[in-house]
């Protein structure tokens, strides 16, 4: 076909409009998110003392460092659904979980422990935990690369590597609500390791799913 | 040079105004610039510059499916190089080669190329073939045989509407059987 036809052809074309890109990644994920918690309630539940729980101010932190992963990636993986965006000036908000995770393990060295070091680092529930985040993301993690296959990312490992972070991140906050370790010592050691897992995870899928 | 730029982002704000006439007026516009890094592309990666009209249509293409990922309070040149320069290095790639593809290829471009003779390319004709029947005589109609989406949809018994839907469907596939090659 010669390019001209072509171009009359797309120009005729001209009236279709697409979603963008972040209406199409929210409405994923808000299907995929029930489909997630439906998966912990029916396997580990929620914790029964979560009542009590809320007044442990390391248990409520173990929210605020999830989500702190969670939102920039969702910012940052939208971004970078753009072909001329670049991590440069974003990538930065990726360490914010970091430093909360550190200002609370300073919080907790400070007070007194009933429980040594190393104790409160394995915990109870890191076997579970290296198995639970991953799969409460799986659903979420298809959802972000369906989101992220309607736009034109330039790296498509990248994008896949953040839509895992962000599904970790997702996963890891409804985790929280069922894992009785409110140590930072063990969300830095567990959790972290279950997020490098689904980001490379992601990072595969996405060099496969998320070329234009 | 600027000037030409911004009459890129002038254009597509235009289209996506649902002003047919300026989107036709800039991918016409911006298809030398493409031919010609394409053409740079090949000779610089030791192939034939005659498979450059295959990747002119495929960064077509792609512009067009993607177009709703510019950012309409940007310039239209970053993002349309950017789209370009992912679709060179998938083409060179794809025909084995290792590949430096700088961005200044496509900003370089004066404007002093041989205007816009048409050129005729094997790929998107050849997958043509391929697509299911009702896409397949729509783009025939509107693509080969330059009837109008009206005329088509009366030739075809369709509705407007339909024409539309299955347009636009053909080339969406169109782009997916490009990328799967």
């Amino acid at each position: 076909m010669d390019t001209d036809r072509l171009i009359r052809t797309l120009a005729a074309d001209n009236d279709s409009r697409a979603r963008p890109v972040g209406a199409v990644l929210a409405t994923a994920l808000l299907v995929a998110l029930p489909v997630s918690a439906a998966m912990l309630l029916a396997t580990l539940g929620i914790r029964q003392d979560v009542m009590t729980a809320m007044h442990n101010p390391f248990f409520d932190l173990k929210f605020v460092v999830t989500l702190a992963l969670a939102v920039p990636a969702i910012a940052i993986s939208l971004h970078l659904s753009r072909p001329e965006a670049s991590l440069r000036g974003r990538g930065w908000w990726l360490l914010l979980p970091v430093g909360i995770l550190a200002l609370g393990i300073s919080g907790e060295m400070m007070l007194p422990q009933r429980l040594p070091m190393m104790t409160r680092l394995v915990g109870n529930n890191s076997r579970v935990c290296l198995v639970a985040i991953p799969a409460f993301s799986l659903p979420l993690l298809a959802a972000a690369l369906f989101g992220l296959r309607h736009g034109a990312p330039a790296r498509p490992a990248l994008a896949g590597a953040l839509a895992g972070m962000l599904s970790a991140g997702l996963a890891a906050t409804m985790y929280a609500a069922h894992c009785n370790d409110d140590s930072p010592l063990f969300v830095a050691t567990w959790y972290t390791l279950a997020t490098a897992l689904v980001t490379a995870i992601g990072a595969l899928a996405g060099a496969k799913l998320l070329r234009f | 040079m600027r000037g030409r730029e911004d009459e890129w982002t002038d254009l597509m704000r235009s289209a996506n105004a649902g002003d047919g006439v300026a989107y036709h007026r800039l991918l016409k516009s911006v298809t030398p610039v493409l031919r010609a890094a394409a053409r740079r592309g090949l000779a610089r990666a030791g192939q034939a510059v005659d498979q450059a009209e295959d990747i002119v249509q495929d960064i077509l293409l792609a512009v067009h499916l993607k177009r709703h990922t510019w950012d309409a309070e940007a310039p239209f040149a970053p993002w349309l190089f950017a789209i370009a320069r992912n679709k060179l290095i998938d083409a060179l790639r794809r025909r084995g080669r290792r590949v430096f593809v700088n961005i200044d290829d496509f900003a370089e471009t004066i404007a002093g190329e041989p205007a816009a003779e048409t050129v005729s390319a094997g790929e998107v004709a050849m997958h043509l073939e391929g697509l299911p029947a009702r896409q397949r005589e729509v783009l025939q109609s509107i693509a080969v045989d330059s009837t109008s989406i009206k005329e088509t949809a009366t030739k075809l018994s369709m509705s407007e509407g339909a024409v539309r839907v299955a347009l636009h469907r053909a080339l969406s596939s169109l782009a997916a059987k490009l990328r799967k090659e």
